[in-house]
Parts: C-alpha cells; sequence; structure tokens
C-alpha cells in the first residue's frame, strides 16, 4: 500500500473540504464587516488585505490556482500597496474624529437589504422542480491550469481573447498616464 | 515496528510530493522538516556572517562564546528573548503588533514550493514560481506598516524608502524570471546549449519549479548556460535584483544604522526585532533558492549530462534503483555530500590543535573537538550506499544555496551603501531595459527555427 | 445539515452575494472617500468569486479547457488595478485642494 497512491479522480464540481471553505468564508465576511466599520482606515485596509488572501484560498478551493496567484500578486501585493501608500499620505487624522457614517445611512441600509432580499429570491427558487446549479458530470482536477489559461489567450488556432488582452494592456497604459498626471503638482 | 519502517519505505519510493498525492501526514513531516530546516539556516546564517565578514575585515570575529562563536548566536536569541518589549507612546498598537507577523508569513510561506529533489518539495503548485514571487511581494505590506506604527519619522521614511526599492527591483527580477520560464518551453530534449524552438517541439513551458528543473534536466543545461550570453545575463540580473530585493548590502540604504538608525525596524526591540531579522534572512534564502531553481539546475549536480562510462564496484556502485545513471562521473559526484563533511569535520579537528593548550580552553576545545567528530561521522554516514543515493539531490541544492549565502555576505563585506537615487537609477534606468531586450531577445533566438521555417522559407536551417 | 456539509457551487454564489452586499452598504454609507473605494474593491471580489466558481461548474460540462470564468476574472483583477490607481490619483488631486477627504464635501458644482 503505497500511502502516495494518486486520489481517485474527482467526480462533483466544485470539490471542498468543508472545514476550509466556512473558515474561508467567515474570514471574507468578517475581514468585509470590519472594512467597511473601522474608524481607521489603515485597519479598513488591513482587513480587506485580509479579505484577499481569503479570497485566494477559495480560488485555490475552486481549482483556479492561476487566478490564486494573480489575486496575491496584483490585488494584495499591488493594488493594497497603492491604497496603503496613499493614505498615509493624506493626513486622516482629523478625519478621524469626524461623523464616520453619511446622513442618509437608513436610505442605504434599506436599499441593501431590498438588494439582498432579491438575492434570496433568486437562489432559492427552484426553476420547475430542476436544481438551480445542477452537478456537472466530471471535474477535473489540473496540473495544466496554467496553460490552459495561456491557451485560452494566446493560441493562434483556439484563443479567443487576444483581443482583450491587447486592450486590457491599453487601459493599463491609461491608467498610469492618468494616475501620473493628475497626482502631479504641476503638469 | 515492522509495519512502521514498510510504512516509510513504501512512502520512500513514491513519485510525487505530499501535496501532489493529497497526503497530510507525509506533507505536515515535510513542513516540520523544512521550516526546523529553514530556522537551523538562520541561525547558521547568523554566526556564518559574523565569521566571515570578520575574517574579510582581519579581525577574529566571535571568539568566546562557544569554541570559535559557534553558540553565539544561542547567546543572542537568548539576549533577545529577555529584551523589554517597548512600545512607542502613541504608536497603533494593532498595527505596531501585526507588521512583523506579515513579513514573517510573508517569508516563510514560500517554502511550501522550494524543490530540494524531484519529489522533495512540500508541494508543487502549477504555479511555483508566480506563487514564490507573489507571496514575497507581501513583504512590502509588512514593512509598510511597521513605519507607519512607529509613529516616528526616522521610520516611516526607511519604511518609504524600502518599499520603493523593493518594489521597483521586483519588476526587474520578474522580467529576469520569465525570459528562465521561456527557455523551459524554447528547446528540444537533448539539445542543450542554443536548442531552439521549433515547429514540431510539443513542450509546452511551465511554471512549476519541480518541472522548471525538470526541464533543465531534460534540456541537460543549467538555464544559465543556454543560449549563452542570455542565460548568463539573466541570471547577473537576478542575482543583482534578489539583493536589493532583501535590503541587503550594497542596497541597504534603508536599514543601515549609520543612515536611518535601523530604518523601519528603529522602534522595534527584543522579540519583535528577531521577527524582523528571521524574515529577511529568510528571503534571502528564499529568492536564493529561486534563482538556484532557475538557472543553477536546482538539484541537479554539475555537468547533469555527462555520464561518464559505466562502472560497476560491487556493494558499493551502481545504486540499487534501476532507473538511476551508472557513470563515473556519477560515480565521483555521489561521493561529493561526504567528502564535503568529511573536510569540514578535517577543518575543525586542525583548528583543535591549534587551539591556545592552557586549562582555561580546555572546554573549548573538548567542544570543538566534539562538533568536528560530530560532522566527520555525518560524512562517513554520508558514504553509505542507500544513504549516498537519496540524499544527493537535497545535497547539490543546499550546496548551492549556501554558496549565495556566502556571495551575499561576501557583498556586504566589499561594496560601498549606494545612495537612495543611485539605486532607484539602477533599478529603472538599467536593470529594466536590459531585462525588456534579455526577454525579446531570449524569445527570438529560441524561436528562431520557428520564424525560419514560417517566414524566411527555411533560411539557416 | 447535509446540504450545508457537501459544498456545491451555490455555496459560493451566496457568499459572493453576501460580500457584494458588504460592499455596497460601505459605498452608500461611509463618508471616508478611501473606504468607500475599498468598498468597490470588496464588490469586485464578489464578482470574481462568482465568475471563477461558474467557471467550475462550465468545467464540468464543457471538459477542462473550459476556463473562460478563470480568464475573466483575471481581466476583472486588472481593470480593479486601473481602477484604483486613477480613483486614488483623483483623491489626491481633490485632497490638494480642499484638505478633505469627505464625500458630502465634493459639492463645487453645486450652486
Amino acid at each position: 500500500m503505497n500511502p502516495m497512491a494518486a486520489n481517485p479522480p474527482i467526480t462533483n464540481p466544485p470539490v471542498a473540504t468543508p472545514f476550509f471553505f466556512y473558515l474561508l468564508a467567515a474570514t471574507m465576511i468578517i475581514g468585509g464587516i470590519l472594512v467597511i466599520t473601522r474608524k481607521n482606515a489603515i485597519h479598513s485596509a488591513m482587513a480587506l488585505i485580509t479579505a484577499l488572501l481569503a479570497q485566494a484560498g477559495l480560488y485555490l478551493m475552486l481549482y483556479a490556482p492561476f487566478v490564486a496567484g494573480v489575486q496575491i500578486i496584483l490585488y494584495a501585493g499591488g493594488i493594497m500597496v497603492l491604497f496603503l501608500f496613499v493614505i498615509m499620505l493624506i493626513n486622516l487624522e482629523r478625519n478621524m474624529k469626524e461623523r464616520q457614517f453619511n446622513k442618509q445611512w437608513l436610505v442605504g441600509i434599506v436599499a441593501a437589504a431590498a438588494l439582498g432580499g432579491l438575492f434570496i429570491t433568486v437562489y432559492t427558487t427552484s426553476t420547475r422542480g430542476k436544481e438551480l446549479f445542477p452537478e456537472g458530470r466530471v471535474a477535473y482536477a489540473d496540473g495544466q491550469n496554467t496553460q490552459a489559461i495561456a491557451s485560452l489567450l494566446f493560441d493562434r488556432g483556439a484563443g479567443q481573447y487576444m483581443f482583450a488582452f491587447e486592450i486590457a494592456s491599453l487601459l493599463l497604459l491609461v491608467a498610469i498616464i492618468g494616475a501620473v498626471v493628475m497626482a502631479k503638482k504641476r503638469i | 515496528m515492522n509495519e512502521l519502517m514498510q510504512y516509510i519505505q513504501s512512502y520512500l519510493g513514491s513519485d510525487r510530493t505530499p501535496g501532489g498525492a493529497g497526503n497530510i501526514f507525509w506533507a505536515t513531516v515535510y513542513i516540520l522538516l523544512v521550516f526546523g530546516g529553514l530556522s537551523v539556516a538562520v541561525i547558521a546564517m547568523n554566526w556564518l556572517e559574523r565569521k566571515i565578514l570578520a575574517h574579510m575585515q582581519v579581525r577574529l570575529g566571535p571568539m568566546r562564546v562557544g569554541p570559535h562563536g559557534l553558540l553565539q548566536p544561542i547567546a543572542d536569541a537568548i539576549k533577545l528573548l529577555l529584551k523589554e518589549d517597548i512600545i512607542p507612546a502613541e504608536a497603533d498598537k494593532v498595527i505596531f503588533w501585526i507588521a512583523p507577523f506579515i513579513v514573517v508569513l510573508a517569508a516563510f510561506t514560500v517554502f511550501v514550493v522550494v524543490p530540494f529533489g524531484p519529489t522533495h518539495a512540500i508541494t508543487d503548485m502549477n504555479i511555483g514560481i508566480l506563487f514564490m514571487l507573489g507571496v514575497s511581494s507581501l513583504s512590502v505590506l509588512g514593512i509598510v506598516t511597521a513605519g507607519w506604527a512607529s509613529n516616528s519619522h526616522y521610520p516611516l521614511i526607511g519604511a518609504l524608502r524600502s518599499s520603493a526599492q523593493m518594489v521597483s527591483y521586483e519588476v526587474a527580477m520578474g522580467l529576469a524570471v520569465v525570459s528562465a520560464i521561456m527557455m523551459t518551453s524554447l528547446g528540444n530534449l537533448a539539445t542543450g546549449l542554443y536548442g531552439a524552438g521549433n515547429v514540431d517541439s510539443q513542450i509546452s513551458g511551465t511554471l512549476s519549479m519541480i518541472g522548471i528543473v525538470q526541464a533543465q534536466q531534460a534540456q541537460g543545461v543549467w538555464f544559465v548556460f543556454k543560449f549563452f550570453p542570455l542565460g548568463l545575463i539573466a541570471f547577473g540580473m537576478f542575482a543583482i535584483a534578489m539583493v536589493a530585493e532583501t535590503n541587503r548590502a550594497p542596497f541597504d540604504l534603508p536599514e543601515a544604522e549609520s543612515e536611518l538608525t535601523a530604518g523601519f525596524h528603529t522602534e522595534y526591540s527584543g522579540f519583535r526585532w528577531s521577527l524582523f531579522f528571521l524574515a529577511e534572512y529568510s528571503a534571502m534564502i528564499a529568492v536564493s533558492s529561486i534563482a538556484v531553481t532557475l538557472w543553477l539546475g536546482g538539484w541537479l549536480r554539475p555537468f547533469p549530462s555527462v555520464h561518464g562510462p559505466s562502472i560497476a564496484i560491487p556493494h558499493i556502485w551502481p545504486p540499487a534503483d534501476p532507473s538511476a545513471p551508472t557513470g563515473a562521473l556519477d560515480f565521483v559526484f555521489a561521493l561529493c555530500p561526504g567528502i564535503a563533511f568529511l573536510l569540514l569535520g578535517a577543518m575543525c579537528f586542525y583548528n583543535v590543535q591549534r587551539m591556545p593548550k592552557h586549562p582555561l580552553f580546555k572546554v573549548q576545545t573538548l567542544g570543538l573537538a566534539g562538533f568536528g567528530a560530530v560532522l566527520a561521522l555525518i560524512g562517513l554516514i554520508l558514504f553509505v550506499p542507500p544513504v549516498r543515493d537519496r540524499v544527493g539531490d537535497i545535497f547539490w541544492f543546499s550546496a548551492k544555496v549556501t554558496g549565495f549565502m556566502y556571495l551575499y555576505i561576501w557583498y556586504r563585506g566589499t561594496f560601498p551603501r549606494y545612495r537612495f537615487d543611485q539605486l532607484m537609477k539602477v533599478g529603472w534606468k538599467i536593470l529594466l531595459p536590459t531585462g525588456l531586450a534579455l526577454l525579446i531577445l531570449t524569445a527570438l533566438f529560441g524561436m528562431r527555427a520557428d520564424i525560419s521555417t514560417q517566414f524566411l522559407g527555411g533560411l539557416g536551417q | 445539515m447535509d446540504s450545508l456539509l457537501h459544498i456545491t457551487t451555490l455555496h459560493y454564489l451566496v457568499l459572493g452575494a453576501a460580500l457584494f452586499l458588504l460592499g455596497v452598504i460601505g459605498v452608500l454609507t461611509r463618508r471616508n472617500v478611501v473606504i468607500v473605494l475599498m468598498s468597490i474593491e470588496l464588490i469586485l471580489n464578489a464578482v470574481n468569486l462568482n465568475l471563477v466558481a461558474f467557471s467550475r461548474y462550465w468545467q464540468g460540462i464543457h471538459g477542462p479547457g473550459a476556463l473562460h470564468g478563470q480568464v475573466f476574472a483575471i481581466f476583472v483583477i486588472t481593470d480593479a488595478a486601473a481602477e484604483a490607481a486613477v480613483g486614488l490619483g483623483i483623491l489626491i488631486a481633490f485632497f490638494r485642494n480642499k484638505e478633505t477627504v469627505n464625500v458630502d464635501e465634493v459639492n463645487l458644482l453645486k450652486w
């Protein structure tokens, strides 16, 4: 009996041990609640970083390692560093002593509750007796995830997203130039 | 007991990493081994740095605490643990407490994918190198929050400079890494140094760390020598960028004592400072592992495709595994781990007989002799055939990483510090254009067979 | 109870919806622009979670190469980076003028 023999192939998507799912989901929800309720913006940013890293863990559970890697590098390691720099640049000491929530916070909560009701309605309705998301036939645990995404993006025959890729690079160029021009003291 | 031995034996013959097989028990064993080894390595680095720097500066370094200062790191650790834990007056307590934790987390999590052998990694992620680069970039967050939470201007300036430096050199590191990743797919099997891809080569590149070393094994060449001089320039770029990434000399302006009173970890004392120190040395070992895996052939011995004539010595060679190579050169290189440890033991004994013959030095002499005896014993054990066949991969990987650690200490003892604007100029104006040019040249070089077939009508084939 | 222990696509969608709600509440009720921007990032992450969960579901039906949801998620992350950079640039420009980061005080065009 070889303890290192491969596990039998997975047959139900998405496969997740419930413990890790609930742990990561709880981390994300608590992080989200801390983001929207903290007075100190740095605390909010740290809570958001925790939520983003938990999200990367959830991507790994969904067998999307490349998206998880991109999330860690871009979101947690890039965007949040940008947020932290800007928070340190602007002086928020005075802001921490002011009122934190809008005058129309009640309207906001009611609108969000209505949206929540809509979500609950959608997710608990079963369509004519069939399941909302019937289980797929076979799911694949892959060691070729990056290669498959690359083939979708770049392949001459099977790739569909080359144009979107080029447009995204143009968008990033525009964003860089725009951010630099707006944050400079004198143009 | 017999079942336990059988269990361990059956594991040792496996062909995948514990993470790949979904085996939680062995994954935990590997995690404990790797992190224990890492802690020992950091402690050894501390001693090595002080002794090697001292000898480069023609002095002796720590000599008192153990024989030749061998117990000095333990004394340092005890001192750090007993120091008073000071928190600045108006510092943000939560952030002040979290910041070292983030840096240590980032520095230790990367070791999950570091390959010590074809199956000796905790797991082999499909995105191995991407994971390592991404998680090591999380330490910037820890440094920035550490500087901010100290509520004092020296740490803040040090933190902002340090994070700007790390972010700039991450770009250069990323470009060098991409050009090495391209080489995993730009070569037919066994075409060696200038093996170029063509329209028929079905090998797809890979981001997985074990896959990269296996690509070097299949192509029979370390990537540092491939497409000469492109591999060498990429390796050189990464070697410079990794020193800047870990805030080490000559790029250590943000944390040098004479410049900014120790930069972002000024206000940290005792145990918290030791966490930063641990994270810095672990990050050094991590980026050295990346360099070793990507360019220096990982766990492969030097000249991995040269085997020499097949020889057979009864009971000693060839190894029990029928698929292992049996050449004479393989035998010579297989003896290297044992010889290395025997040399270390011989160095210890040489120093034993150089010790002063004074009764006050009796304990130190005995201690050094004991240490030398342990090293020599390990060397003798490494000659035994079952151990010798299994330990080769781990030895070569660790030897190469140790070489990089020596290079780090050598740089610190030799080069003067870069001023901050010079540092940013090197990162953006010199390394980034070089990296881009390298990327394009590697792609052109590697696809020249494909380009010539498709566009130039088979010219030069 | 069994439906709670066996994790299906629906679990991920509900989690995404909950995060989306938290983000929407953050955008609608906070005064600090930086926290509003961070809530927008929460919203984008919820959307990404939905996309990747559906990509896994789609993969079960259409084979191992059908990773359209993941590619879409990568593009969303790229867009989020661009938008965060531009948004923070606007914030810095505005802060330099008015010395405040409260959303209610962005009323220069009010007559």
